[in-house]
């Protein structure tokens, strides 16, 4: 049988097959998805490229240069009183700019028959738009670092209004860089990010924003960080720090633990243990979470 | 006694302060990689995934693909720490004129890495070897 490759492999062969492929294909093809494999990240819970619940400076899609990408994405978690449900698609040029859209649905649960509330769900849009300003995910000099803003309207004022919540629409901004350290844990590639949020959004907005405590924006750490096992499997955390705007509740920091999966460049899954706790005066909301996203 | 206890400290020193300017080269990698022969294998495989590559054949199409896998052997081997020469041209004399994209370029690193999978290269050794060529993607695109 087959020797090894480079015995059987003659140069003869190897050129006349290069040579036919240039003579057989199409003039020109345009370049797409020209970035590797899992650099446009997971679909965060907001919309925008990410980790799963913060942005990461990573650009949705796989475009470089000259290129469009985008994907459309559905996310579900699964809490012990509470469901989240968020469905989103986002869009990106030349990695440089991603716009993005997410439609979050919060299932109240057993809250709506302990509290007798009036409405059994809360829904919100957010749109966003995120710029890379300047370095690379891999290569470069600098980490990737990227800024972004988040337009955020809750459409379910009653019980958030209720409970102290100022106003039903806010803008919020961010600022966040990644780095992929290659061979760094094992001889495995670790992507590390940082970020920081200046928001007043109450559980991410769900529950309106700026409350009876504060009413202004606070700088909010984010981070997250994650090992990639090859370039198809990637096993991380992520960490967001959250305003506490509302007296009558507390409200957690979250973090979750995710395995990622990209099997290719047009589809991937996330699977994620999240630790949401309190939410809404209900605590230890921990939880399994789920998000598909497709690419193009 | 005293005098060639003192030569023989002197000559060790001497020996250990030779030894440290002159450190043995690392060729762990390009034993992990192995060696010329397993280079070889890996160019040979990428040369072939290149030429199914819609995105990038193109750009080998009129090359003397001999030479051009001779002096990748030679490249990679050296950048590997192997006791290899490179005698090609430089990287940006290579590849002057051909405005190669940074899409290109990951094209490349796409079929490197699927030549090292099919190698059975382990990935924290095709890692290595990636991050060893990652920062002279400036020396080939956009030329």
């Amino acid at each position: 049988m087959a020797r090894t490759l480079s015995t059987c492999l003659s140069p003869v062969v190897l050129a006349s097959v290069v040579g036919a492929c240039a003579a057989w294909a199409s003039p020109a093809a345009e370049a797409e998805q020209g970035r590797l494999i899992a650099t446009g990240g997971a679909s965060s819970i907001e919309g925008g490229a990410g980790g799963g619940i913060i942005p990461w400076a990573m650009l949705a899609g796989y475009d470089e240069q000259g290129e469009w990408g985008g994907n459309a994405f559905a996310t579900h978690v699964d809490l012990p009183d509470y469901t989240l449900d968020v469905v989103g698609a986002a869009a990106s040029y030349g990695n440089r700019v991603e716009i993005s859209y997410a439609h979050q649905r919060f299932d109240l649960g057993s809250l709506v028959s302990k509290l007798n509330l009036p409405e059994d769900n809360l829904t919100q849009d957010i749109f966003g738009v995120k710029v890379r300003l300047f370095g690379d995910l891999i290569y470069d000099q600098l980490p990737q670092v990227s800024a972004g803003l988040e337009y955020k309207h809750q459409n379910d004022f009653l019980i958030p209004s209720l409970v102290g919540a100022k106003r039903d629409s806010d803008v919020e901004g961010y600022v966040t860089a990644s780095r992929l350290f290659m061979g760094a844990a094992f001889g495995y590639n670790v992507v590390v990010n940082a970020g920081l949020r200046y928001s007043r959004a109450n559980e991410t907005g769900l529950m309106g924003f700026g409350g009876d405590r504060r009413d202004t924006r606070s700088v909010l750490k984010e981070g997250g960080a994650a090992i990639l096992f090859n370039p198809h499997w990637a096993v991380g955390m992520d960490y967001r720090e959250k305003p506490d705007n509302l007296s009558f509740a507390g409200e957690s920091d979250w973090a979750d633990f995710f395995v990622g999966w990209f099997p290719s460049k047009h589809v991937s899954v996330v699977l994620a243990y999240a630790r949401l706790g309190e939410i809404a005066t209900l605590d230890n909301q921990n939880g399994t979470y789920l998000s598909v996203q497709g690419s193009f | 006694m005293g005098r060639s206890l003192w030569l023989v400290v002197g000559l060790s020193l001497s020996l250990l302060v030779g030894c440290a300017q002159q450190p043995p080269k690392d060729d762990s990698l390009y034993q992990d990689l192995g060696q010329r022969a397993g280079i070889q294998k890996i160019v040979e495989g990428m040369l072939l995934h290149i030429a199914q590559d819609d995105r990038i054949y193109k750009y080998f199409a009129k090359v003397d693909i001999v030479r051009v896998r001779d002096k990748l052997v030679e490249r990679f081997c050296v950048e590997a720490g192997g006791p290899c020469t490179y005698t090609g041209d430089s990287l940006e004399e290579v590849h002057k004129g051909m405005k190669l994209s940074r899409s290109d370029f990951n094209a490349l690193v796409e079929d490197l890495i699927a030549a090292m999978n099919e190698q059975h290269i382990p990935v924290p050794t095709q890692n290595r070897f990636i991050a060893r060529l990652a920062p002279q993607r400036g020396e080939v695109i956009e030329k």
